[in-house]
């Protein structure tokens, strides 16, 4: 239980005003701009966007400054501020195969149209610290390639549309019956949570959800917790157009685009009597250049899938409830950290209750008090 | 098999393209120059639109009719790319609805919270309805925008391209 306090408003102004001295730093330092973090800090503008749940590069950069570069602090603050704003509408379904690729591989196929992009990746270099970046080096303009005609044209097709053409992997879902729309799907931010939960509810979780936690699940999966054995299908990194109904008109209208990175796991195989074998999948996909979270978050998916295709369910990654009660690092952190508010009342009836106890145990047993006392202090 | 997995693709893909074009069709060449010309000012970067529009040295009255307010879209993916649609996240949007002394409605949507914006863009798109008009905004705005934006893209996908990579596998073994 927790019973209001009173008082301290003098201290926590003090506390805020030196909050604010802190992350200003070192006046003799020039203060960093918005700017600045969204180009120079790009994923972690991009985590505090996929975390947060919001899409806006300058309200994130702004977020990690006023958090002082605390990136849970600053995916709450993000979060808070969405709330304050009206629910406009919903886009039209985002399509990643026309994506304006940044990157895309497959571990799966090595020749595959569209070919491998490698793009701004992190892999291949030898993880040694630069010391040129500690001084503000001019960086060369990046080499650049003009794709042939038919480069240029050349479709890029989702690796799980090749492999669904063969009739080797399961569809994406289930299509509706033909001449319906597909079911309007869930919305967390609408409705409170219930279990069982639909898979479109599942995914919006988790593409809100925490990136360690997803990363540590998917771990988890790959050494023997819910074992799927997963193949990197795919991994694309993107932009995207959104485009949004307007009523007014009778017609959409692209409003922009977004960078979207997305994964598709191929995992072994399920079939029946009446449908062979083919693979099954994990898809991730989540705001910004964010590549490991799209990838555990394609993990967590499949195993979060166990119930659907008659697995058993034994291990933490599988476990429904478990993993999207836990994955929000807002909700994670408020619980957390509200144990350091004051509990002072709740606190003094815990003092009261075991002094009791106490004492009830040494009214009914003195020998063993005094025994446990000699034997502690040969100890 | 390489070969037919990509002619299936291309199949597929063809098709879809097939179905936003009838989708396309459905509307008037009006609309479909309205639709090109909101999304082109949606995309633009407020720099290059202020630059642009003041080339035409106009400074029209306007009236307000809604906006420019801020709010959020929801984003909508698609369960492993093309199944059941799923929420994904949500982005700031901002709308705006103005009215030209002439009675002329524009309408402007686009990601981004930029109210200076999205009044301009809706008063462009306003003006766009007059057909002298249209013919200048499409000359001194909406062409080189569509350019800059094409440049732009062409520019980065040629940086992608060179990290395009051709993996070899090698049989390992003694022989």
């Amino acid at each position: 239980m927790y019973v209001a306090v009173k008082g301290g408003e003098a201290a926590i102004k003090a506390a805020h005003e030196l909050l604010a001295d802190r992350r200003r730093g070192d006046r003799a330092l020039p203060a960093i701009s918005l700017e600045q973090i969204s180009e120079q800090m790009a994923l972690a503008v991009d985590r505090v966007m996929s975390e947060g749940a919001l899409y806006d590069r300058e309200l994130a950069a702004l977020a990690i400054k006023q958090a002082r570069g605390d990136m849970i602090e600053a995916i709450f603050l993000l979060r808070a501020y969405r709330t304050t704003l009206p629910r406009m509408g919903y886009s039209k379904l985002v399509d990643t195969s026309a994506m304006q690729i940044h990157r895309r591989i497959s571990a799966t196929f090595k020749d595959l149209p569209g070919g491998q992009i490698l793009g701004p990746t992190f892999d291949y270099t030898h993880r040694l610290l630069d010391p040129s970046l500690a001084t503000d080096e001019e960086v060369p303009a990046p080499e650049a390639v003009n794709p042939s005609d038919d480069q240029t044209d050349e479709p890029m097709p989702r690796v799980s549309d090749l492999i669904a053409g063969e009739g080797l992997m399961e569809a994406d879902s289930e299509e509706p019956e033909s001449g319906c729309d597909w079911d309007e799907p869930g919305d967390l931010t609408r409705k409170p949570m219930q279990f069982p939960m639909s898979r479109d509810l599942r995914l919006q979780a988790l593409s809100r959800g925490d990136e360690g936690f997803l990363l540590s699940l998917g771990y988890s999966t790959q050494r023997g917790f819910g074992r799927s054995h997963p193949f990197a299908g795919e991994i694309r990194i993107g932009e995207v157009d959104v485009e949004v109904e307007v009523p007014e008109l009778g017609f959409a209208v692209s409003v922009g685009r977004i960078q979207v990175s997305e994964c598709q796991m191929v995992n072994q195989f399920k079939g029946s009597k009446t449908v062979p074998p083919q693979f099954t999948r994990g898809y991730g996909l989540v705001f910004g250049q964010s590549e490991r979270k799209s990838m555990s978050m394609a993990l967590c998916d499949r195993a979060l899938r166990a119930k659907e295709l008659e697995e058993d369910i034994l291990a933490p990654a599988q476990d429904e409830e478990f993993v999207i009660s836990h994955a929000d690092n807002v909700q994670a952190t408020g619980f957390v950290e509200h144990l350091k508010l004051p509990h002072y009342v709740d606190f003094q009836a815990e003092l009261k209750l075991v002094r009791q106890m106490q004492s009830e145990f040494y009214e009914s047993s003195p020998q063993t008090a005094e025994a446990d006392d000699t034997q502690e202090a040969a100890q | 098999m390489q070969h037919t997995q990509s002619s299936q693709a291309e199949a597929a893909y063809a098709e879809k393209a097939q179905s936003n074009e009838k989708a396309r069709e459905a509307l008037s060449p009006q609309q479909k120059a309205r639709q090109e010309r909101m999304s082109v000012l949606a995309h633009a970067q407020m720099a290059e639109l202020i630059r642009l529009w003041k080339t035409l040295e106009l400074d029209p009255g306007c009236e307000l009719l809604r906006g420019p307010e801020t709010g959020l879209v929801a984003l909508r993916g698609r369960i492993g790319g093309g199944g059941a649609p799923f929420n994904f996240g949500e982005a700031t949007m901002t709308r705006a609805t103005v009215r030209m002394e002439n009675g002329a409605i524009g309408h402007a949507l686009m990601l981004g919270r930029d109210h200076g914006k999205a009044k301009l863009a809706a008063v462009i798109d306003a003006m766009a309805s007059d057909p002298e008009m249209e013919v200048r905004i499409e000359m001194s705005i909406l062409a080189p925008l569509k350019k800059l934006a094409t440049d732009k893209d062409k520019g980065r996908a040629a940086q992608t391209q060179a990290t395009r990579v051709n993996f070899f596998t090698m049989v390992r073994g003694d022989d």
